[in-house]
């Protein structure tokens, strides 16, 4: 393992610009817009969260996940297809997403996130170690404790039981504190809709997951299997659907198995207090777009704190400034009745002081 | 009848002229100046009703939050913090020497808010559910759920400390009493409920710990916008008294140019604590997440221009103004603090927001976001200008009893 000057000195300057800029996902350039900004009228939202409840309380309570190996990946992008395709959202022939993986203008150019009209996009980063192309799926991380949904002030964000994280539309005011709070900038939104615009996010496909787990209520669309969507269409067995708990014990055991391929340590198993998805990779996570420096404090614990900070000064502040406020008043009284007679003619000449 | 409410319309709207001579005294330059700006803006607003933010706005997913959020409810609420300031010094303290500028504090912070949230009517998707808020869909573990019940409470509260003035003016002595009465009340849970959420609008970037920069992110926040605000509140006064003495110089029959001078001066020494507890907690909060090395990165730089000129200047400037006695500095260093809380509200909001992103990626609002915001404060202005030619806001009223 020795590395030359030059590849040494380039490594540290990358290094440095990385810890400079915050993350490396970050130097690489992002792209402002793309047609899915402009989608609106998405459905998946609210159609998940009408089944969900209808049916959440019949379903076991067992978190699911899925497995991501980055290493797998070779970005044909027919999750992106597959995942459209499913929630309703703008979509062209699959043949177009294979297209734009190639040519000069390709897709890839640009560090892509998820707007209104995509809940999934593959990026392409590449590895400082060879030089190869590494892709990485990107799509809500389904967090354990999800920060958007502490940070909702009307309440439009649920946790289901068997992990994926559902948006609740119809209540929704449109805020976009949600945007805010997710770490993994997750959650888009409608901006070119006037009258109702909406977050729309990735459901982890909770109508085609519980299929399996449940009798599907009578006018529910059946899916083809009870895969996600993107999980399902994968040729390249990027991804694996299951238990959480079974894919953080296969996670490790890909890695103890195949020495010097995977770094060591599996993202989404702590990171903000544990996601449904988690993600293996060859080289260290922020390299590849997934940031390394949130925690694994989860987000709504910094919310929580205060919110009882708060409660706690407004509960026992209060008292001292009632009563600071009722002893004003009895004095301000005492002092009404002994001069009272005498109020009218100081009025006018205290009006100087008073105006 | 009809003649009778005609009257009363000439004289507590049009201040006994007629339709035709009001108008005439309404057209000049400052006036025009102001349509300007409230045409523009409404122009913007129905363009945002009609297109949607997307097209009215430079938002994006990236920036979810931009000028409205950043200058109207931030900046907005915190220079919307006298009612805070006076009426906790006025009521609570007993500091009755500076009774007269408590109505007009607190009518500031009655607008300052109210125009603050119609803003926000426009930054919000849909707008029509706010009273969703209210009673629908409570999202308790939300801190803007706090902020926007806060805000809901305090506007009330703003209302009833204003309602004197308001029913002195309609000439109803029995509702005026009641209201009189109510009002240190609602001074108290005023202090509460505005010292509540004016931390909360700090605390409001506390989720976003990756997304803020290091020098402005702190466990700490929402203290440093109270702290703030309490100053911002002091100097927002003494900037705006020092206007309005000017402008409304003809109801003040008695006005004491000394004495005045002396009021701000002490309002200056307020500030000066304020800003001084403010300057010395910043230290401290660089110490504990030992943020040195990112005072020398450009970040940093723009770190402490906010900190040293806006902080730490201002502070230097109250002291040396206390001391010496000089009334004028005090007023343009208020001038300064409010420009400096500015500062800070829209790095938190904006530039230190998402700070990694190269400067190709990051926001900078629209042409139409900056009118929409101007249009409001002009709103403001002339709302309040309204009030105050009409209402015993900068003097007692002659056949009422002052209230403190």
């Amino acid at each position: 393992m020795r590395i030359s000057r030059r590849e040494f000195l380039k490594r540290t300057a990358t290094i440095a610009g990385t810890s400079l800029l915050g993350s490396s996902a970050i130097a690489h350039a992002y792209e402002k817009g793309g047609p899915s900004i402009f989608s609106t009228g998405n459905t998946a939202n609210l159609r998940n969260w009408k089944l969900f409840e209808k049916i959440e309380a019949a379903l076991p309570k067992e978190r699911y996940g899925v497995l991501v190996d980055t290493t797998r990946c070779i970005g044909c992008r027919r999750c992106e297809w597959a995942c459209n395709e499913w929630n309703n959202n703008p979509n062209k022939p699959i043949a177009e997403f294979e297209k734009s993986a190639v040519g000069k203008d390709n897709t890839f150019k640009t560090i892509r996130r998820m707007h209104a009209g995509n809940f999934t996009v593959v990026n392409r980063f590449n590895s400082l170690k060879d030089g190869k192309p590494i892709y990485v799926k990107r799509q809500c991380m389904h967090c354990e404790d999800p920060a958007c949904l502490a940070s909702c002030f009307v309440d439009a964000y649920r946790k289901t039981t068997i992990s994926p994280v559902l948006h609740l539309p119809h209540v929704c005011i449109g805020c976009r504190y949600c945007m805010i709070a997710c770490p993994f900038d997750v959650p888009a939104y409608e901006y070119y809709e006037a009258l109702n615009p909406q977050i729309t996010k990735c459901t982890m496909c909770y109508d085609r997951i519980i299929s399996e787990l449940i009798d599907l209520p009578a006018g529910s669309r059946r899916p083809s299997s009870a895969l996600p969507a993107c999980v399902e269409i994968c040729p390249a067995e990027v991804m694996r659907f299951g238990k959480r708990s079974d894919l953080i014990n296969l996670a490790h055991e890909r890695i103890r198995n195949n020495p010097g391929k995977y770094v060591d340590h599996v993202y989404g198993e702590n990171e903000v207090g544990g996601t449904s998805w988690l993600y293996l990779s060859s080289v260290p996570f922020d390299e590849i777009g997934l940031r390394t420096d949130i925690g694994t404090t989860p987000i709504p614990n910094y919310s929580r704190s205060f919110l009882f900070g708060v409660k706690m000064f407004e509960i026992v502040g209060a008292w001292p400034l009632v009563f600071g406020a009722y002893y004003a008043i009895s004095k301000a009284r005492k002092k009404h009745t002994s001069s009272h007679d005498t109020s009218s003619e100081k009025k006018g000449e205290s009006h100087g002081a008073k105006h | 009848m009809a003649q009778n409410t005609n009257t009363w319309f000439r004289e507590k709207i049009l201040l006994g002229m007629t339709p035709r001579d009001y108008i005439i005294s309404n057209f000049n330059f400052p006036n025009l100046i102001a349509a300007g700006f409230i045409g523009l803006g409404v122009a913007v607003m129905i363009y945002r009703l009609f297109f949607g933010l997307g097209s009215a706005t430079n938002l994006s997913d990236t920036y979810p939050w931009g000028l409205w959020i950043g200058f109207d409810i931030l900046v907005g609420i915190a220079l919307a913090a006298p009612g805070l300031t006076l009426g906790t010094a006025v009521h609570l303290f007993g500091m009755k020497d500076y009774h007269h500028f408590v109505r007009p504090a607190i009518l500031s912070s009655l607008l300052g808010y109210i125009f603050a949230v119609f803003a926000l009517t426009f930054d919000l998707g849909r707008y029509y559910r706010i009273p969703y808020l209210i009673g629908y869909s409570w999202g308790f573990s939300s801190i803007l759920f706090l902020i926007g019940w806060h805000f809901f409470l305090y506007i009330n509260i703003c209302l009833i400390e204003w309602a004197p003035a308001l029913f002195e003016w309609l000439n109803l002595r029995k509702v005026r009493e009641f209201f009189t009465k109510l009002a240190i009340w609602a001074t108290i849970f005023g202090v509460i409920i505005a010292g509540g959420h004016q931390s909360a609008l700090g605390g409001l970037y506390l989720v976003a710990p990756s997304k803020l920069h290091p020098l402005w992110y702190s466990a700490l926040l929402p203290v440093f916008f109270l702290l703030s605000a309490i100053f911002a509140g002091i100097s927002m006064v003494i900037f705006e008294s020092s206007i309005t003495h000017k402008v409304f110089r003809r109801q003040l029959k008695h006005f004491d140019q000394a004495e005045f001078d002396r009021h701000t001066i002490g309002l200056g020494k307020a500030a000066a604590s304020a800003l001084i507890i403010y300057f010395i907690l910043k230290i401290f909060d660089i110490a504990h997440y030992n943020n040195w090395a990112y005072l020398n990165t450009p970040f940093g730089y723009w770190y402490l221009v906010e900190i040293l000129g806006f902080v730490l200047l201002p502070a230097m400037l109250f002291t040396h103004c206390a001391i010496r006695g000089k009334a004028k500095l005090v007023r343009f260093t208020g001038f300064l603090t409010a420009i400096g809380v500015i500062l800070n509200r829209l790095n938190v909001s904006i530039i230190a927001y998402n700070w990694y992103l190269p400067s190709s990626q990051k926001y900078y609002p629209l042409w139409s976001e900056i009118a929409l915001t101007a249009g409001v404060v002009a709103m403001l202005v002339v709302a309040y200008r309204f009030i105050v030619n009409r209402m015993a806001i900068m003097y007692d009223h002659p056949e009422y009893e002052s209230t403190h």
